[in-house]
């Protein structure tokens, strides 16, 4: 007791603050308030890493957005334009002298198809919208440009006149990648990455749910079983790099499957999506209760009868679910087709899988390493376009969850 | 025909086929394994026919591509293990730190809205990060340095490893999250009925008995990092760089690999061989450290007889 008073008067001493509630309570310790505050000051710090976390995301999207939106618009300008025989032969000569350096070089060039398309044109001037280069759009957005002064009075007289303005830009949306940046778009990456994902999905798809009806439905538990489990779970932790190398190595020098082209991107994406389709449809196929497969026993079906007719049917949705979330991680994967060389120039959208093609996270990559300051603003409108593909195909897995749940 | 005997010699047929079907389309994991390993091992050691393997452990100046070309990959591997050690000090705190928050803080609710939340980070595409770390945080650094005076580069293994620790934060949390929520009650309550502070809880009960997982999630992200491609090819620089300092350009293994492979080199020379030497490395490291999370993890399952991991 003289020990515990001893102490009382030393923490008096030390903590004369709080008198009252050490008089009475003899099992006060004062250190305690230092340990709530130790408590509290802990968890302001798991919250504050979260919303830090959460923040950050906000932010890097707000910053996506805001470099991409420019890039919805385009800047045109409303000159006139004369269609003639001299003007196809040499295109700069359609349009005034003091408009040549303003107006986009890409524009220029589709003159003579824009006279074989409408024959009427011909030997007519006609008032028109024509697209302008980047240099002028950019001023138009008010990012940094480079004009020279002669050109920049011009461009100040038409935007006073309002016959210089921004206008939607269909471009981005229907044409592929160009070395103009005004004129580059990313349809054909859309199209080369449809292409892919329908490859990678015609193989991963079958490929993983017979892997999984196999290892749930009919295997025994024995070390081979073991043994693909364990492969399975080395498969999905690989870094993806090293299957853009097995694609190189294997499927282009060995198979002799064309470079760049949809169908090995396809299949190299399909051995990285297996792993994701073999462990979803495992979880659906287990979700789906004994009672089940007992019945359909007790009527005396067999073990496909009743895995093909009852478990696979009822397991759908679920292996659907994962199928959509690896197709949605296939589709944003850059490293491997980097490798087996879905980086080229592709201006022209690929026909089939056996074309040359780039994908959109490959064009974005391509766009972000170009030098002038218009592809940024391409760049990041590319990254919307993608993350709302992405957001979108998430949304609809998370549906297919919801929709077809079953609590048995 | 005996009433009950409808199986027939043809339906056994089929059975046995759709089985042997099934049974094949599980080797195929096995196939791509294998693929994986074999064709980087082939192509790793016809570079080492014509390389000292000693020296691409060893030595210290990667310069392919020029007529006396050496193969010292060091520096490579310093570069690689700088970036991947940032992004770790950038992860580990707030992954963490998100995952007890999720676990022992937030209500059932908030942390339904806050996981979904958190695992939109990692399904963003490298190439979208690459881009924000060589767009916006690179300069970012740059100009922050400025303000000390202190020059850094626009391809700092800093920038590139601060967005890659943001990458590999819901890797960490996510899983962290589950083992903490999987330490028995018990322990917990046993705890505060001592008089413990909640924080005290955590500290000297919740998080020991979850190490195990802990480091799983850890060595996860880890591996993650060491084989993350986009970012630091995006980000940080070319160079083969020995130094210490995070501030200038450093290069990592996976950007050494592109570099190699993009290029127009023969594909039998040693240039673009190199690529799967590294490759290799690159393998065999992430292996192991996929290998030691996976026992882990079954250590820790064992040891709470959970099986919800």
């Amino acid at each position: 007791m003289s020990s515990l008073m001893k102490k009382t008067n030393l923490n008096s001493k030390l903590n004369s603050s709080n008198k009252k509630t050490e008089v009475e309570n003899p099992f006060y310790d004062p250190s305690l308030q230092k340990r709530h505050a130790h408590a509290r000051r802990f968890k302001y710090f798991t919250m504050g890493s979260i919303i830090f976390a959460i923040s950050f995301l906000v932010f890097f999207l707000g910053d996506m957005i805001v470099k991409g939106m420019p890039a919805f618009q385009q800047s045109y300008m409303l000159i006139d334009v004369t269609y003639n025989e001299k003007t196809i032969d040499s295109t700069r000569k359609a349009i005034d002298k003091k408009y040549r350096r303003i107006v986009s070089r890409a524009w220029l060039r589709d003159i003579p198809a824009m006279v074989e398309q409408d024959p009427s044109l011909m030997n007519t001037t006609q008032t028109s919208w024509v697209l302008v280069n980047h240099q002028v759009d950019q001023y138009m957005k008010g990012h940094y440009y480079k004009i020279k002064d002669k050109y920049l009075q011009t461009i100040k007289e038409k935007q006073a006149a309002g016959e210089l303005e921004l206008h939607f830009n269909t471009i981005f949306f229907t044409q592929g990648d160009s070395k103009i940046p005004e004129n580059s778009g990313i349809k054909s990456a859309i199209i080369g990455s449809i292409l892919t994902l329908i490859v990678t999905m015609v193989v991963a798809f079958p490929l993983g749910v017979m892997t999984a009806v196999y290892l749930e439905e009919f295997a025994h538990d024995n070390y081979w079983t073991q043994f693909i489990e364990v492969n399975i779970n080395n498969l999905a932790a690989i870094p993806s790099i090293l299957f853009g190398l097995l694609g190189l190595a294997v499927f282009i020098n060995l198979f002799g499957v064309p470079r760049s082209s949809p169908l090995v991107g396809g299949l190299t994406l399909a051995l990285m999506t297996l792993p994701i389709v073999i462990v979803s449809a495992r979880a659906a196929l287990r979700s789906v209760p004994d009672s089940i497969r007992q019945a359909g026993y007790g009527l005396g079906l067999t073990k496909i009868q009743v895995v093909q007719d009852h478990v696979l049917p009822l397991a759908f949705p679920g292996i659907m679910t994962g199928s959509i979330i690896g197709l949605s991680q296939a589709m944003g994967e850059t490293a491997p087709l980097i490798i087996i060389g879905m980086i080229a120039f592709i201006p022209d959208s690929p026909d089939s899988i056996f074309q040359a093609a780039t994908v959109m996270p490959a064009q974005i990559f391509t766009w972000a390493g170009m030098p002038e300051r218009a592809y940024v603003e391409r760049t990041a409108a590319g990254i919307m376009v993608l993350l709302s593909i992405l957001i979108s195909l998430n949304a609809l897995a998370i549906y297919l969850r919801k929709k077809f749940e079953v609590n048995w | 025909m005996k009433p009950f005997e409808l199986k027939t010699r043809h339906s056994d047929l089929k059975e046995q086929f759709i089985r042997f079907l099934l049974f094949s389309a599980a080797a195929v994991s096995i196939l791509t394994t294998f693929g994986v390993l074999f064709s980087i091992l082939f192509e790793a050691i016809e570079f080492f026919q014509m390389r000292s393997f000693w020296y691409f452990i060893t030595g210290t100046e990667w310069s392919p591509g020029v007529a006396d070309s050496k193969f010292g990959a060091l520096p490579i591997f310093s570069g690689t293990f700088i970036i991947t050690f940032i992004a770790l000090t950038v992860a580990l705190p707030i992954g963490l730190g998100s995952a007890i928050f999720m676990s022992e803080y937030a209500s059932f609710s908030l942390r339904d809205k806050l996981k979904p939340l958190l695992e939109i980070l990692a399904g963003i595409p490298t190439v979208v990060y690459g881009f924000f770390a060589a767009i916006t945080v690179a300069p970012a650094v740059v100009n922050f340095f400025q303000i000390f005076g202190i020059d850094a580069s626009f391809n700092s293994a800093l920038a590139s490893g601060i967005v890659m620790g943001i990458m590999i934060i819901p890797v960490i949390s996510s899983l962290s999250d589950d083992v903490i929520r999987a330490v028995p009650d018990s322990q917990r309550k046993a705890s505060l009925a001592l008089g413990m502070t909640k924080s005290e809880t955590i500290k000297a009960i919740v998080l020991p008995s979850a190490l195990p997982g802990i480091v799983s999630a850890t060595l996860l992200g880890v591996s993650k990092a060491l084989g993350e491609t986009m970012i630091v090819v995006m980000a940080a620089g070319m160079r083969p760089n020995l130094s210490w300092n995070m501030l200038e350009d450093m290069t990592t293994v996976t950007v050494r690999i592109v570099d190699a492979l993009v290029g127009d080199h023969e594909f039998n020379s040693p240039d673009t061989l190199s690529a799967f030497a590294l490759g290799l490395v690159l393998f065999i490291v992430t292996l192991v450290l996929n290998i030691m999370s996976v026992a882990l993890i079954r250590k820790f399952k064992e040891k709470y007889k959970v099986n919800t991991l």
